[in-house]
């Protein structure tokens, strides 16, 4: 029979209503927003070499840890590495090269039993197993080890047959891989080509038919098409929306704050006040570099706040304004200096040193929530090619640390070089490091 | 987001064509209905061209399944020329009307009927999105005819068993023509999604743009799952009692009451697992604490933020900023708080729980009263003019039950009495889409009600320029059959121009 309600108590730090007992807070499940993995999940990785895999797993996972679900990779050729210190030649990897299939299948078993670690003990939600997987022997091994120890299977798998994309892949990671650090790039390029042919004859690429009951998305030709099976669950959906949307066709995101604002002269924070003269100063100067950038078919995005829309109409070219880039709310300190939020609010400008990722200030919010809210530019920007965005200085330090696999205590960390002044524009250009 | 034009024109995003493709009863309707919903609800107008209904329009009277038998030649021409009629509605929808998205609804299973959809596209600078619904399990189809065939109006005069049999003929008319989408020869150059055996398996080919990939993603997280979605607000607050709005108060005595009387609806309902969330504000985490089940709190399903006007009384926001008093009610929807929020933000930061929604099965949502309204006006297709004006009364609860092509609302009043806070459209309220309205930004608008005219004088003007000239089609005259009498129809052979 239902009684009165318990009573409740705020976090002090991140201002989150918990039921609590005489004052103490009470253990109490499902506090977070959306939980989005219930049990662990495994991504397990399927193709030929040179098909995209790391850069997909990797990439993968600094997105799930980025929107706050811990993930961690396992590339099997790593393991192999760290085992077999010198690489000589494809031949290790023929299919009747006995020696060399027992140390391969050691080698997955061994980054197996760290998987299980991982996701078993040091908390971790997803693992992403990055190797070719490409029997349907070997994906059988890795059910029945995710089937024991209770986790969600899902495959990831990349099929791609156009020489030009394979010989690209193999020219910017794989030439600079240990692996060929003894080689000229021509017979690096040459042995490459024998190792994927290893695999060629005992591939066998997840089908609609027999694979009907596995959950797993198959990307083919680099995102042309794609086909989903049996998506179980929220994260896989999240997870299949991604990679959905992203691509390899190359290009450059430009990060920069608006230019100095009134109230950044009077070292205020929040509030919505215009740029002040060097601001202006700032705005044009930005004009001009674009324009010099010369860049193909630019898009700008803005906050809503006058300080970036100002910045952003020295630029003379259309502009989107997004909401969500807002700088974050400082709730009861906006418009304060930091002296006077120290004076009037002693607890909360301690709390926030603490644990500036998760402080949330009173009646407004904290870096975990900007990530929250910051997620559909993020998939935006993947989508996008050359991007411009002009916003402030707790969101880019989100944006960056998206883009640099900072981890959420580094991200509110993020000395921006401009922390005296503003006239820094940060361009990214992505690339892939094996 | 909101686009500003700096200098130079506004560069607009082509218009879609969304195309569905399918055998009868594969659910066509229904994807076309919900995601045209869910389209307007996030601000892109978008209309549904029900090719049935043109025909319905067109042939009064339907007689049987003869009708679609790929040798009728009439039917065939009067078929085509529906078709070409929606097309032209379509035209003028995107061209004209101010639609950004046509959701072309019909069997479109031929080759030739999907080219000459493409042509007209191609024609009119329109971006073309196929929906292909593939179902075998006949236990899926049989379902779809009971919920939504047999009370059509085409079997309004027959009896349920005959209206199955007829309709399992039909079916089968279209079968002998079908030609799926083909990824990787004929169709490898189109954008289109496949959806196999309800959501089972997808398979998507070349997403062009934004929202293709959330069309995409939107169809990958609904489902047919029978379930009950319930809305109700938080218990009454202390600030309720004192007429203040926003704050974080807690739960008056009376409120504290609803919580137990809402704990004890729920255990009434004898759901299987019911899922149950709250904002991050305490008056509706108090709630649901009464119901001694676990709970998610979610920050996006706190109230809207009312800026400046946080923890005052209407009265006190009159005196201080009688302005912006005067201009909420104005219009309501788009105002936006100093430093706080608008419906139409709200609506932006409710997406992920909408899509959260749609993947799960039960849910109890113990919201706010704002909040309520953008959940509301989803599910009940209601457009940004009406939304900011729904009744969400405290202390009860809104059950929502997917049915046929919509949603069923049940409004439950758990018997705790409590303060009134709905406040009515008042005379200055503008009761037309603002003049702030622009593209692409987040307005909801009501789902538009389908175009079904069939404009007999006006046959020439809608021939595709790859058909030819139709003849005009003469339906003969004959008394409709009684009931339960399903009468095979005579159709005079008029010229021999081939159509669809």
């Amino acid at each position: 029979m239902a009684t009165s309600p318990r009573e409740l108590t705020q976090n002090p730090l991140k201002k989150i209503w918990m039921p609590c007992n005489n004052g103490l807070p009470e253990k109490h499940t499902s506090q977070r927003k959306v939980c989005m993995t219930n049990c662990p999940t495994l991504i397990v990785m399927v193709g030929l070499p040179a098909r995209g895999k790391t850069y997909i797993s990797k990439k993968l996972t600094r997105y799930l840890n980025w929107i706050g679900v811990p993930t961690k990779e396992f590339n099997v050729g790593q393991y192999r590495r760290n085992f077999v210190k010198t690489y000589k030649s494809f031949e290790f990897f023929l299919p009747d090269n006995e020696e060399g299939l027992k140390i391969r299948k050691q080698c997955a078993l061994t980054a197996l039993n760290d998987v299980r670690q991982y996701l078993g003990v040091e908390g971790g939600h997803v693992a992403v197993f990055d190797a070719t997987n490409a029997t349907r022997e070997r994906r059988d091994i890795i059910l029945k080890f995710a089937e024991m120890n209770g986790y969600k299977v899902f495959f990831v798998e990349s099929v791609c047959e156009d020489p030009e994309i394979i010989g690209a892949n193999i020219v910017q990671v794989k030439l600079c891989s240990p692996d060929y650090m003894n080689c000229n790039n021509d017979e690096a390029v040459e042995d490459f080509m024998k190792r994927i042919e290893c695999y060629k004859n005992s591939y066998q690429t997840l089908d609609e038919v027999l694979d009907k009951d596995l959950s797993f998305i198959k990307i083919m030709d680099v995102g042309r098409r794609y086909l989903v099976n049996q998506v179980l669950d929220h994260i896989q959906s999240r997870i299949v929306y991604y990679l959905m949307n992203i691509h390899i066709t190359p290009r450059s995101i430009y990060l920069c704050r608006h230019g100095e604002s009134e109230l950044n002269l009077k070292g205020r924070i929040g509030g919505d006040s215009g740029l002040s003269l060097r601001g202006k100063e700032f705005a044009r100067c930005l004009g001009k570099f674009i324009k010099e950038q010369n860049i193909n078919d630019l898009k700008v995005w803005t906050s809503q706040m006058k300080r970036t829309i100002q910045t952003a109409e020295a630029l003379s070219v259309p502009y989107e304004q997004w909401k969500v880039l807002n700088e974050i709310d400082a709730g009861v300190c906006e418009e304060m200096t930091y002296e006077e939020i120290q004076e009037h609010y002693p607890l909360e400008f301690a709390l926030r040193d603490q644990d500036k990722y998760r402080y949330r200030y009173p009646k407004g919010e904290s870096y975990e929530d900007l990530v929250q809210r910051l997620e559909p530019v993020i998939m935006e920007l993947e989508r996008q090619e050359n991007v411009l965005v002009i916003c402030h200085q707790a969101i880019m330090r989100c944006l960056l640390a998206y883009f640099l696999d900072k981890s959420a205590g580094a991200n509110a960390k993020i000395l921006l070089p401009f922390r005296v002044s503003v006239n820094v524009c940060i361009n990214i250009t992505l690339t892939c490091v094996v | 987001f909101y686009s500003l034009v700096a200098a130079g024109p506004h560069l607009t995003n082509s218009p879609t064509v969304i195309v569905m493709v399918g055998l009868p009863a594969r659910g066509k309707t229904y994807i076309s209905k919900k995601l045209t919903r869910y389209l307007n609800w996030i601000g892109v107008p978008t209309k549904v061209f029900n090719v049935g209904e043109y025909r319905r329009e067109a042939v009064k009277c339907y007689r049987s399944y003869d009708f679609f038998r790929s040798d009728n030649e009439e039917a065939m021409r009067i078929r085509k020329q529906c078709a070409l009629v929606a097309l032209s509605d379509v035209k003028s929808y995107l061209s004209v009307e101010g639609g950004q998205i046509a959701v072309f609804d019909a069997t479109n299973t031929t080759r030739e009927r999907r080219d000459m959809i493409l042509e007209f596209a191609k024609e009119n600078a329109f971006k073309v999105f196929f929906i292909e619904s593939i179902c075998d399990d006949p236990n899926v189809v049989a379902t779809n005819i009971m919920e939504v065939k047999l009370s059509s109006p085409d079997y309004k005069d027959c009896n349920n068993t005959d209206a199955l049999q007829d309709f399992m003929k039909r079916i089968q008319c279209y079968k002998a023509m079908y030609q799926p989408l083909d990824p990787d020869n004929y169709d490898k150059d189109t954008s289109f999604i496949k959806v196999i055996d309800v959501g089972r398996r997808f398979f998507v080919n070349k997403v062009q743009d934004y929202i293709q990939s959330k069309i995409v993603y939107y169809l990958m997280n609904i489902h047919i799952q029978p379930r009950a979605i319930y809305l109700c607000r938080h218990g009454e607050s202390e600030y309720n009692l004192k007429g203040r709005i926003g704050g974080d108060s807690g739960l008056s005595p009376r409120g504290k009451k609803f919580a137990i009387a809402l704990a004890r609806f729920v255990e009434d309902q004898n759901l299987k697992n019911l899922k149950v969330w709250t904002s991050q504000l305490k008056r509706s985490i108090q709630t649901a604490e009464a119901l001694k089940a676990p709970y998610e709190q979610w920050k996006v399903l706190n109230e809207i933020d009312a800026g400046v006007c946080e923890d005052m009384t209407y009265e006190e926001i009159g005196e201080t900023y009688p302005e912006e008093y005067a201009l909420r009610d104005q219009d309501k929807y788009y105002y936006r708080y100093p430093t706080g929020e608008s419906y139409q933000d709200l609506v932006q930061r409710l997406e992920p729980a909408i899509m959260e929604l749609e993947r799960q099965e039960n849910v109890l949502v113990v919201c706010h009263q704002a909040v309520m309204r953008c959940l509301l006006a989803y599910f009940l297709d209601k457009s940004a003019d009406e939304m900011p004006y729904l009744k969400c009364p405290l202390h009860t609860v809104l059950k929502l039950t997917p049915v046929a092509y919509g949603c069923k609302v049940e409004s439950i009043y758990l018997n705790v009495e409590a303060v009134n806070t709905h406040r009515e459209r008042s005379e200055d309220s503008k009761k037309g889409p603002s003049p702030l309205m622009r593209r692409n930004s987040v307005t909801p608008l009501t789902s538009p009600e389908p175009t079904k005219k069939l404009r007999i004088n006006s046959f020439d003007e809608h021939t595709a320029s790859t058909s030819g000239v139709l003849p005009v089609c003469m339906v003969s005259e004959v008394s409709p059959p009684l009931p339960g009498q399903v009468r095979l129809g005579v159709f005079s052979s008029l010229a021999s121009t081939k159509g669809i």
